[in-house]
């Protein structure tokens, strides 16, 4: 009874300590994820204070938070939307893969960390954080603008990439060979087709699974769907939260806006305990030592994803102020950069020093994006004025 | 991805916004971006580019189902005065106007057949323009309700009386 008394104390503590942190990050306009980070390292081993007796919770509800993010990363797009995006964005979408990925694929190397590590902090790097992008794009007035699709068809683009990465990177992860790894690659491209086809075909029978007029039988629904979708995926070796993402691009149409309206508040909690264990469980002695690497990761993919956006702008006949608009906009990093790192640190088959250079490259670049998308035009006009003196 | 399509004679762009909506917008004469974002769950945004920077916004401003029915209403009305006074044009000293029905006036909740216009201004109500849709000729047991637009045409003389009596009864 004690017990329970202590952890409800604790729990509640964390909770409204991040509440306090979420509303600071907000006001000062950028996301809260790198303060409940931060909350994470102050907390666990090495940390201020240690935290007891609610650990296996707070690692659950860690689980189910990535599996929610992935869920509702899957949910955003329709499969319609996700197929004419591939169409239209697929040379951007290149770009950017090659671009982001190359940087934290080249620095795990030079480190040392195998080419396991090399394809998990490639992830780290290459995928922006389209929860951050959202809300940013919203804040500042921009969904109107005419980049702004530019935009978003460049994050389908990267959710899409997602699809076929997870999987690949799972099976790394769990040790596969290069022929397994090969394989891998193959199923999972057969496997995201089929369920493409399921959404684009007979998304509703799916839908009509998890349907219900009542929000309370709705949300038990989808929530139950997603966790048994996710355990067997995790059952069979292949990660929980691709299980959930699969999951979350086979429901279509108006269940899944229903669904996304219900579930954003649970993955909202759920992922913030997410990034306090996540927090919890890297050593903040880890980052000193990798703080230079994250400032040079987070100095070169600022630009190469400002250099994206910029060529994705451009393409569709974008003024100058819109294309650096666009790129300034595509540079946060957050919820699925620590997702990949924590899906690489839990396998076991990376270097614990991967997990503290993501956290330090993700409190950068999730603070430097929101920055960015703000000071881009100020910045761009005065560079415009430097560089033409004379129309000046 | 993008699409256009032509209204009356203004070719209005429609984007998809993946995730959030549809955008449809036009270039005005004066070079500036008007339109609309419609988003997934109903919610309209009205969307006013800048002057000099076509790409971005001045102004994205939300509206409600009322409100964006209100505006269509208010901007609807006048298409329709300047097509019946091409009409009426050749009668001399007949004049078409709009006369909006302000909420809360005498009138507002009841039938057009008891203002009684036609016998009290001698001005004829051609047609009520409610949330951006004209009703052409009502009939007396058109129930008026407030924020229409009435669309009216009588000499200049009768339709001064008319808005008096819409408004005071």
């Amino acid at each position: 009874m004690h017990d329970t008394a202590i952890s409800l104390i604790e729990l509640g503590a964390v909770f409204f300590g991040l509440g306090l942190l979420g509303r600071l990050a907000w006001r000062i306009g950028i996301s809260p994820i790198p303060l409940y980070l931060l909350g994470g390292l102050a907390f666990g081993s090495g940390g201020l204070i240690p935290l007891h007796g609610i650990d296996e919770f707070a690692s659950l509800a860690g689980e189910i938070g990535v599996i929610l993010l992935l869920l509702l990363l899957g949910l955003e797009y329709s499969a319609n939307e996700l197929v004419t995006g591939m169409r239209r964005a697929w040379l951007a979408g290149l770009l950017d893969l090659v671009l982001n990925a190359l940087p934290g694929a080249a620095v795990a190397l030079l480190l040392g960390w195998g080419p396991v590590g090399a394809i998990a902090m490639a992830g780290v790097t290459y995928i922006s954080s389209s929860g951050i992008i959202a809300k940013v794009l919203g804040d500042l007035g921009r969904l109107g603008n005419r980049e702004t699709p530019v935009v978003l068809s460049i994050l389908v683009f990267e959710d899409l990439a997602m699809a076929v990465y997870l999987p690949i990177l799972t099976a790394l992860l769990a040790g596969a060979t290069l022929m397994g790894g090969l394989t891998a690659v193959g199923v999972s491209l057969i496997v995201i087709t089929i369920v493409l086809v399921i959404a684009l075909k007979f998304g509703r029978y799916v839908s009509m699974l998890v349907d219900s007029p009542e929000p309370e039988v709705f949300l038990l629904r989808v929530l139950g769907a997603a966790l048994l979708v996710a355990g067997i995926a995790s059952q069979l070796q292949v990660s929980a939260a691709v299980g959930a993402f699969l999951l979350g691009i086979a429901i279509s149409g108006s269940t899944a806006e229903n669904a996304t309206k219900l579930l954003e508040p649970l993955r909202d909690l759920f992922a913030a305990m997410f990034f306090v264990v996540f927090g919890l469980n890297t050593n903040p002695t880890t980052i000193p030592p990798v703080l230079g690497w994250a400032v040079a990761l987070a100095f070169v993919t600022t630009l190469t994803k400002v250099a994206t956006g910029w060529f994705a702008a451009r393409q569709q006949g974008i003024g100058r102020m819109g294309r650096a608009r666009a790129g300034a906009a595509l540079v946060a990093r957050g919820e699925f950069s620590i997702v990949i790192a924590g899906l690489a640190v839990a396998a076991g088959a990376v270097e614990d020093e991967l997990a503290a250079l993501a956290t330090a490259y993700v409190l950068l670049m999730a603070v430097l994006g929101p920055v960015a998308a703000r000071v881009v035009e100020p910045v761009a006009r005065s560079l415009q004025r430097k560089l033409q003196p004379r129309t000046a | 991805m993008w699409w256009r399509v032509t209204v009356n004679g203004v070719n209005v762009e429609v984007t998809p916004l993946p995730g959030l909506g549809t955008r449809q917008d036009f270039l005005s004469r004066g070079g500036r971006r008007i339109g609309v974002i419609t988003y997934r769950d109903g919610r309209m945004e009205m969307i006013v580019s800048k002057q000099d920077d076509t790409d971005s916004c001045v102004a994205s401003i939300p509206l409600t189902v009322e409100e964006s029915a209100t505006l269509a209403t208010l901007l609807g009305a006048p298409q329709l005065v300047t097509m019946l006074e091409e009409q009426n044009k050749d009668v001399s000293g007949i004049t078409t106007r709009q006369l909006p029905l302000a909420p809360g006036s005498p009138y507002d909740g009841r039938t057009l057949g008891d203002t009684a216009l036609r016998t009290r201004t001698a001005v004829s109500v051609v047609a009520v323009v409610r949330g951006g849709t004209a009703h052409p000729s009502p009939r007396p047991d058109f129930r008026l309700s407030g924020g229409d637009m009435l669309v009216t045409v009588g000499t200049a003389d009768g339709l001064g009386k008319a808005v008096e009596v819409l408004e005071t009864g």
